[in-house]
């Protein structure tokens, strides 16, 4: 399985590589939604700066919507989904796969994403071990949710407007602990973040363990 | 010895709509059957139901000793399908492609960089076109990139979809050399071609298909 993974998350991020569609296209769109919030707050910090986790969350999210569908995205081109489905890889090994490739990228986004926070809005940058840890896990559970709901949307006529609606009630409470873990690192308590990075690590696990026992089923034609 | 397909009024069903309406066939392993039929006749079906993309709704299907009713997913490895489409990612190369084919169906790295030069090499598809991005390959090059996949792979089952669909006549001929050596080197082969001269001189027997089954008598479009 683990090598299955490996195999898919290589080529993945491969195709990402020549494509360069995340670093293009979803990167820059993150930048303009993080200044638009900006915008519409205004210019002041003492908005700005308590705010700061939140947008910074909300345009993560929306940026994985994009990510999820690019990955699936891949597989509809040329009915590269049935080969894969052909090729006799272990299902729960593509899922991780699939899943540690918008890992990656979300890993990336959210680095060049938390600049662009600090020179928006102001926001000083502590807390790091807290951020990072928070921002992996979350990006886990965000990566995991997708591919799931990708798979489960990726069949259908109605994907691209389907997999918003699924995804994104889903995720909400990864939006509120890492949120929260963040405004509480930034506020330099990063102690107190323990709970959050908890309930943050929970969400991944069980939604890697849902997506390694169902996405076999989702593959297939229904 | 038991036969590499058995199918006993095999139903397959798209939603409501009838694909297979109750097939019996028997192939032998080594032999090359060569299915005819009008469009829609359920040659496609068929050659899909074999390797388990289609699920049988009722009936028996062994495929190579699975029974695909419980275990379609096992039989993959061993079978080898050249469909409609090509089952190639646009921004790898022929290379990386047949490569990650090879991969996924469970050799090592340098198992696969060695069967993959050959296969490429067979399909007159070596050097500079190697590297290129199949994207930027004609339909034709691409179809012999997609040959170049079950070349490398050698499975026990080829089932080939119109494989002479966008090819040259140099092409054609190499795919019929092809298609011949696979069987000496024990393989069994269905094929469905409306280049029905060429497939029947490959082909060891003739098994005509109308609405979903097999008939005795040609059928002829409606």
């Amino acid at each position: 399985m683990l090598r299955d993974a490996a195999l898919v998350c290589g080529k993945d991020l491969r195709i990402e590589m020549r494509s360069r569609v995340t670093l293009n296209q979803v990167v820059p769109f993150a930048a303009v939604v993080m200044l638009l919030f900006g915008l519409a707050l205004g210019p002041d910090r003492r908005v700005l700066v308590p705010a700061a986790s939140g947008l910074f969350w909300v345009a993560v999210l929306f940026s994985s919507v994009l990510a999820v569908q690019r990955s699936f995205a891949l597989e509809s081109a040329d009915d590269a989904r049935e080969g894969l489905r052909l090729s006799g890889l272990d299902p729960a090994g593509v899922f991780l796969g699939k899943a540690g490739a918008v890992l990656a990228e979300l890993v990336v986004l959210e680095v060049l994403l938390a600049m662009a926070m600090a020179l928006l809005y102001g926001a000083h940058l502590a807390g790091v071990p807290v951020l990072a840890a928070s921002a992996v896990l979350a990006s886990l559970g965000l990566a995991a949710v997708g591919i799931l709901y990708g798979a489960a949307a990726s069949g259908l006529r109605v994907r691209e407007t389907l997999l918003p609606l699924l995804f994104l009630p889903v995720v909400a409470p990864v939006l509120l602990a890492a949120t929260k873990a963040w405004n509480l690192a930034l506020a330099g308590t990063p102690d107190r973040a323990d709970g959050w990075l908890s309930v943050l690590g929970v969400f991944a696990v069980l939604y890697l363990a849902i997506g390694t026992v169902a996405f076999g089923s989702l593959m297939e034609d229904r | 010895m038991a036969p590499a397909v058995r199918l006993r009024e095999a139903v397959a069903l798209a939603g409501n709509f009838p694909l297979l309406t109750g097939v019996t066939l028997e192939v032998a392993e080594g032999e090359i059957v060569h299915l005819q039929g009008p469009n829609g006749a359920g040659k496609t079906s068929l050659l899909r139901l074999c390797c388990g993309l289609v699920a049988l709704c009722s009936g028996e299907a062994l495929v190579l000793g699975h029974d695909l009713a419980a275990e379609r997913r096992s039989v993959r490895r061993d079978v080898g399908l050249l469909g409609h489409s090509s089952f190639l990612y646009d921004d790898l190369s022929g290379e990386e492609n047949v490569r990650f084919a090879l991969r996924a169906s469970g050799l090592s790295g340098r198992e696969a960089a060695a069967r993959t030069r050959g296969a490429l090499d067979r399909l007159d598809l070596g050097g500079r076109l190697a590297s290129t991005p199949v994207s930027r390959l004609s339909a034709g090059q691409r179809r012999r990139t997609a040959i170049a996949v079950l070349v490398g792979r050698q499975p026990r089952l080829w089932l080939l979809d119109e494989p002479h669909a966008g090819l040259d006549q140099a092409s054609r001929d190499l795919l019929d050399g092809i298609v011949a050596e696979s069987r000496q080197a024990g393989a069994t082969v269905l094929l469905s071609s409306h280049e029905v001269a060429r497939a029947t001189a490959v082909a060891d027997r003739v098994v005509h298909l109308g609405g979903g089954r097999v008939t005795e008598e040609p059928v002829h479009a409606a």
